[in-house]
């Protein structure tokens, strides 16, 4: 295989999602002061790239739309040992839905040009839609495999690929080239080695707006998405919360007698 | 796609080996009270392989109407062929809303039919709605079910959306008449994208944790596998199901299909009981519709006991071998 691309998507991380709170005039979510991590998926995504490309050659390849201020966050990824990097920057392509945003990967991977094999996370933990693999196949009319638990080549242009099923799997043999969407159970992702974090710092990260890669602009966008944010509320719980303390004999005696108002027992 | 000249609400019946998946008569209960609103018609569409029998059963369980596929290139499921009939479908019926289970297949393939009829999806949907001009609402939880949005899809056709098992409602099943009506189906023969060389599935053991009346779930703070056969042991007794948080699916204490929250089921039992759960978002989007809730961990400052309506700040091995021999000693009097 000669080239690999992986799509990458800085998240905010979930360790402070408490503080996030919510803008009521324009209905959007405030992320001040939330640090970014790779999406923790797309790491195992970058794994199985890396171990291709260490057993047969070729280059790694990370692609990412995101906001300038995310580069950190990509360099973690060459530093894991990505050849190379190119992230999709534009103004335009703020407020995306899935479709608007596989149409702007899209052209990234048509950008980059012949490519053998795309991978990505199955899903990501801030949006968590689980849908731009496969939309991003489509648009690039390319065949896709989401749930990959494992993936090996068998000859040249043939990968058997085994995929998450209810209660068990599916084995697949696709042909290359095609878009895989990877669970965690995949592989482990390797640790950084601290010459990955001084190598990262000489690697290529092609910046690229849409005056590059001409997309447009009634497709992508807050403007060009199909869906439409309608509301958003910060989840709140109303529970009793009603504390039992005492002894444990005390307390199971409570908890029987509730289980048993609750006509359970 | 645009909007004109579309009606009615199409369910995806999702089966493999001629088995409904449950998902699927649960959205044909959403869709007929939706439907109730906006006087449109259910049309459920099947596609597979010896399927016809399975009709009835989606028109006893709200559809008006059934299109099945029967045809050996649509068994077992592929992405593909199955994008190229919907694809088909939708260009010749253009139907006004599609539904999909948010089920390995459903994610995999719902996304690749909007893309390719470019219109928009919203993913794993919690709740639908109809606004008053009938335009489907679609709730959704992100940022691990922190957040909850609501997702219109103004101007496009069909509006779609993926629907979590377990948050719908099926109607009761009654004989009811509707027009069956079989498509041709001509794809190519080449160009399906990957071939399938196996297929394997277990049967699934005891209670389905969506279907439970009571759930007794377990996250790390259990701590060790010879204290997680309490947890179990306590389902046991009350005749419960037991759910986990993604921790102890990792230490190998339980499976991957008993994972509560967002990667995992949502449960609505009559009674939730959490032992040793931290409460991160991305469980209590799984759990907090449960009608009664009871949680024990002994970090007082645990986030779980926001959601819960009795709160034990306690180690639950002090707790749980006493109520379950309590418990054991009630049912058996």
């Amino acid at each position: 295989m000669n080239r690999i691309i992986v799509c990458m998507k800085p998240v905010p991380d979930p360790q402070h999602w408490n503080k996030v709170s919510m803008d009521h005039e324009t209905q959007t979510l405030k992320r001040e002061g939330i640090p970014t991590i790779i999406n923790p998926l797309d790491k195992h995504a970058l794994e199985a790239a890396l171990s291709i490309r260490d057993a047969h050659g070729g280059e790694v390849l990370l692609l990412s739309m995101a906001p300038p201020f995310v580069t950190p966050t990509l360099r973690e990824g060459l530093a894991m040992g990505a050849d190379r990097a190119i992230l999709l920057s534009d103004p335009v392509f703020a407020g995306s839905d899935t479709l608007a945003t596989a149409h702007i990967l899209a052209a990234g991977c048509r950008w980059i040009g012949e490519f053998d094999l795309v991978l990505c996370g199955n899903m990501t933990i801030d949006g968590s839609t689980a849908q731009v693999g496969s939309q991003l196949a489509e648009l690039l009319d390319l065949p896709s495999v989401m749930h990959v638990i494992d993936l090996h080549r068998k000859e040249d242009h043939l990968l058997r690929i085994t995929q998450k099923i209810e209660h068990g799997y599916v084995r697949l043999e696709a042909e290359l080239p095609l878009v895989i969407s990877v669970r965690k159970e995949l592989n482990k992702p390797r640790y950084t080695p601290f010459t990955g974090i001084l190598a990262a710092e000489s690697k290529e990260i092609n910046m690229l707006s849409n005056e590059e890669l001409h997309i447009d602009t009634g497709l992508i966008g807050l403007e060009g998405s199909p869906t439409k944010m309608a509301g958003l509320e910060l989840r709140r719980f109303k529970r009793e919360k009603e504390r039992v303390e005492g002894s444990p004999e005390e307390i199971v005696q409570v908890l029987v007698d509730k289980i048993h108002r609750y006509g359970i027992i | 796609m645009n909007k004109n000249d579309h009606d009615g609400i199409w369910v995806f019946a999702e089966q493999r080996n001629a088995e409904l998946h449950e998902v699927t008569l649960e959205l044909l209960g959403k869709a007929r009270g939706l439907a109730g609103q906006n006087q449109g018609k259910v049309t459920a569409i099947i596609l597979g392989q010896g399927i016809k029998p399975l009709a009835q059963t989606l028109l006893n369980y709200g559809a008006d109407s059934v299109l099945v596929a029967d045809n050996p290139v649509l068994d077992p499921y592929r992405l593909i062929p199955y994008s190229l009939v919907f694809e088909k479908l939708i260009k010749e019926y253009h139907p006004e809303i599609l539904l999909m289970g948010a089920t390995f297949m459903g994610v995999e393939l719902a996304p690749r039919v909007a893309a390719r009829v470019r219109t928009g999806l919203s993913a794993h949907c919690v709740d639908l709605k109809l606004d008053k001009d009938g335009k489907l609402l679609q709730v959704v939880p992100g940022w691990g079910g922190g957040v909850i949005a609501t997702i219109a899809c103004p101007d496009h056709r069909p509006q779609m959306a993926t629907v979590m098992p377990g948050t719908m409602k099926p109607l009761s099943p009654e004989e009811r008449k509707g027009e069956i009506k079989e498509i041709e189906i001509n794809l190519p023969d080449k160009d399906l994208g990957p071939k399938v060389l196996e297929i394997k599935r277990e049967k699934a053991e005891g209670l389905p944790l969506e279907k439970a009346e009571v759930v007794v779930a377990g996250g790390w703070g259990v701590g060790s596998r010879e204290d997680w056969k309490q947890v179990e042991e306590l389902a046991g007794v009350l005749g419960g199901a037991v759910g986990t948080t993604r921790p102890p699916v990792d230490e190998g204490w339980a499976e991957e299909g008993q994972m509560i929250g967002q990667s995992g089921k949502t449960v609505r039992p009559k009674l939730y009981m959490g032992i040793g759960i931290s409460g991160v978002m991305h469980h209590v989007v799984g759990m907090d519709q449960s009608e009664h809730i009871i949680t024990i961990n002994s970090d007082a400052n645990a986030e779980i006991f926001e959601t819960s309506d009795v709160i034990v700040v306690e180690d639950f091995r002090k707790i749980l071998p006493k109520l379950i021999q309590k418990i054991r000693e009630r049912v058996e009097r």
